[in-house]
């Protein structure tokens, strides 16, 4: 559970996005695309779910890359290489279906873009057509170019403030892609990763144009083992719970408002805490 | 004479609720002695007879009369290595208290006159805490240097993992938390079972050579084929029934409606009681209403009703059963304790649907009246709801605790392992061996539901057939 690299990926004025090389060699073994682990970075923490966006079985470590979003996160920001975190286990939910599906589009949106890439990669290796579209609020923000386009066939990018590629959302250019018309092996998957309201209209794209679409759901856990049923979300009517289920489910049947609902029953006590914080550093 | 029973003191409601102190003081030296006076020494003792892991009752209480604590508290380890977990959390009016000759034949649960010797064997046990006892290890030679792995660190795990090291086999137990103690630890809050005792217990393992392995889930982290790939001779599945039910009814999954399992983890395993010094957040409501009527229900309703002393908001928790009092599994003691610490019940009772304001947090609960219609296979009457009965009530949060089902985390990953239609594990009951050689199994994982040391009991027989086994297989 050492931390053996740790590299800022990205700042701007109020955040950071981190990637942390976590030394596990029992989870880098185990670990396939879509899976994620649950951490605690001290004693008194919460345990919190990260997608495992990289790992080397023979060093035997695992890559996790964070947004500093509130207070856990800011507090793993604030590990430095050599020290410990107090809890890793995994790999938790299940493997992304990786097959041949012809075309896939891939879209990830913030940190998002992390949680794409390991599904991008290994989608490519299973000799499919590649289009990623990453988008965030701005150009600093932006992680892992380089690495997606070596895996990707198109990569295109969208910013909020236009300081990078397309000016505007992820969606739109999924929009303008399927616009163009279904390329000769058809688009067999659609795949998202970000905020609840960019993978609902993701999903609301690509159901009026009949294509499969998987998302990767970000619902609040705590033992992530199916213990509790916290991360519990409607699919189809249907309860299930994420982190034994998911985190992937067909997009066209979650029950948005919901997740969008649930994913907030903390938003005052993670505020009070954050700012508790701030008062005394 | 019959002496009447020593009562055991407890904390004021009015003071406990504050906060998560144990409420069960337990007995001074001189109460135990009266206590253990007050056993007939029958000659054909039936109390052992009640207890899972047959204890031998009367001798232990014997020798409390007689002062002799030390002899007492290894009289109790010889057949169950966690006295005093044991005697805090026992349901004893079901299980020894209910054989006791106080007891008449064919009651529902123990007299008061039975002895109170869940009590007895809590200060034997806290006896043996403080003064550190330890009993030596019998090693057995021929299987010193064996390895065995315990999967998960529950009662069942721990029982097993204990009687192995006490023979001398290395044994590591998988625990899928970050802290050791299953239910014992994440379900049973710190006023029924203080975390130090339950720390002294598990570390107590720990100097028999037990080596403790958390954060490993083990049909995640590791498969149970790579487990003996590793050099383990046998495996323990102490899995526990760990996935909770819910009922299954519209507006479920609204803001603010948990399952027990999960407000109880938050605040005992997570301690968000104490946020923001431990970072785990729980939400806490006005009018809290708890569903369900076992020893889970319980709990979850006195933590609620301690958040609320904590929050400064009035304490007002209800707690809604489909059948009546006599019916709830709870234990006695644990119903009264909720009662004097101004919980309220609401019996015949069956939630219908949850509704919800615009920000998706729950304002009300719909439930139907019920009557008791014939016994189901548990021989309880079966809750029958009244048409037209419904009614509304104001939650703005609620806690269901109706049962949980066996978690399938590994048992669905795990090729040849026979489960029942419940997704229990398919034992040989004299043995607990699975259908994978060398696999065995006890606790909630192979009975559902059951007690701390009915799990134990199973873990007993486990370990004495991997005993066995691995004596033959050398």
């Amino acid at each position: 559970m050492k931390i053996t690299k740790k590299v800022i990926l990205a700042s701007t004025e109020d955040t950071k996005v981190i990637r942390i090389e976590v030394y596990a060699p029992a989870i880098a073994k185990k670990a396939k695309a879509g899976q994620f682990v649950v951490l605690m970075v001290k004693g008194e923490g919460e345990r919190i779910p990260l997608t495992i966006v990289e790992k080397d079985e023979a060093s035997g470590t695992i890559t996790l890359i964070f947004q500093e979003l509130g207070f856990t996160t800011r507090l793993l920001g604030k590990l430095e290489r050599d020290s410990f975190l107090y809890a890793l286990t995994g790999p938790l939910g299940h493997p992304t279906d990786i097959k041949k599906y012809g075309g896939v589009i891939l879209i990830g949106g913030g940190v998002g873009i992390a949680e794409i890439y390991p599904v991008a990669k290994a989608l490519k290796e299973a000799e499919n057509y590649v289009i990623t579209v990453i988008g965030a609020r701005t150009k600093e923000l932006l992680i892992l170019e380089n690495e997606l386009k070596t895996v990707s066939d198109e990569l295109h990018i969208a910013t909020d403030d236009g300081s990078s590629g397309k000016k505007g959302f992820t969606t739109e250019v999924l929009k303008e892609i399927l616009d163009r018309g279904t390329r000769d092996m058809g688009y067999g998957l659609i795949y998202a990763v970000g905020p609840i309201p960019m993978m609902k209209k993701v999903s609301a794209i690509s159901k009026g144009f009949s294509i499969n679409t998987v998302v990767s759901l970000n619902a609040l856990m705590v033992d992530a083992t199916g213990m509790c049923g916290c991360c519990r979300v409607t699919i189809e009517n249907e309860v299930k719970f994420s982190c034994i289920d998911g985190p992937e489910f067909d997009g066209h049947k979650v029950d948005w408002e919901e997740l969008e609902k649930r994913s907030k029953i903390y938003e005052k006590q993670e505020r009070h805490i954050c700012k508790l914080n701030e008062n005394t550093t | 004479m019959k002496k009447q029973p020593v009562k055991i003191k407890e904390a004021e409601s009015s003071e406990r609720i504050k906060g998560f102190r144990e409420v069960v003081l337990g007995y001074s030296e001189e109460e135990a002695i009266e206590e253990a006076k007050r056993c007939l020494q029958c000659k054909n003792p039936t109390c052992i007879a009640g207890c899972p892991v047959a204890i031998d009752i009367k001798r232990f209480i014997l020798q409390v009369a007689e002062k002799d604590y030390k002899e007492a508290y290894f009289t109790i380890r010889k057949k169950n290595d966690f006295p005093s977990i044991c005697g805090r959390v026992c349901p004893a009016e079901y299980q020894c208290r209910k054989t006791c000759v106080f007891t008449k034949k064919d009651s529902p649960f123990a007299s008061e006159k039975a002895i109170n010797i869940h009590f007895l064997e809590r200060f034997v046990g806290d006896f043996g805490v403080k003064h550190d006892l330890a009993i030596p290890i019998e090693t057995n030679a021929r299987l010193s240097g064996t390895r065995v792995a315990v999967v998960g660190s529950g009662p069942a795990g721990l029982c097993c993992a204990g009687e192995l090291a006490r023979q001398g086999l290395k044994v590591v137990i998988f625990e899928g938390l970050h802290r050791p103690g299953g239910v014992l630890r994440y379900g049973i809050p710190s006023f029924r079972l203080p975390r130090d005792v339950l720390d002294f217990e598990i570390n107590y393992l720990e100097r028999l050579g037990v080596e403790n392995a958390p954060n490993m889930i083990i049909g995640k982290t590791k498969s149970l084929d790579e487990l003996f790939a590793e050099g383990f001779s046998a495996v323990f599945l102490g899995l526990g029934a760990g996935a909770p039910s819910f009922l299954g009814v519209p507006g479920e999954n609204l803001c603010n409606i948990y399952s027990a399992n999960e407000f109880l983890t938050r605040v005992n395993l997570m301690g968000a009681y104490r946020f923001p010094e431990y970072h785990t957040p729980v939400n806490i409501g006005k009018d809290i209403i708890v569903i369900g009527g076992g020893n889970t229900a319980m709990d979850a309703a006195r933590v609620a009703l301690r958040l609320q002393n904590i929050n400064n908001i009035k304490p007002n928790v209800t707690v809604y059963y489909r059948r009546t009092e006599k019916e709830m599994p709870a234990r006695r003691l644990e119903i009264e304790h909720a009662r004097e610490e101004g919980i309220r019940f609401e019996f015949l009772v069956a939630p219908s649907g949850f509704t919800g304001k615009n920000d998706g947090y729950v304002d009300k609960i719909r439930c139907l009246r019920c009557e008791l219609g014939e016994p189901d296979f548990s021989g309880r009457r079966r809750p029958v709801p009244i048409k037209g009965s419904e009614f509304e009530k104001t939650c703005d949060l609620a806690i269901i605790a109706v049962g949980l089902n066996a978690n399938r985390i590994l048992t669905g990953v795990t090729p040849g392992l026979k489960l029942d239609k419940y997704g229990d594990i398919i034992v040989n009951p004299a043995t607990m061996e699975t259908s994978i050689k060398g696999v065995y199994a006890g606790g909630d994982i192979v009975g559902g539901e059951g007690t701390v040391i009915e799990a134990m009991g199973m873990a007993k027989k486990a370990s004495a057939a991997i005993i066995e086994y691995l004596s033959k297989s050398r």
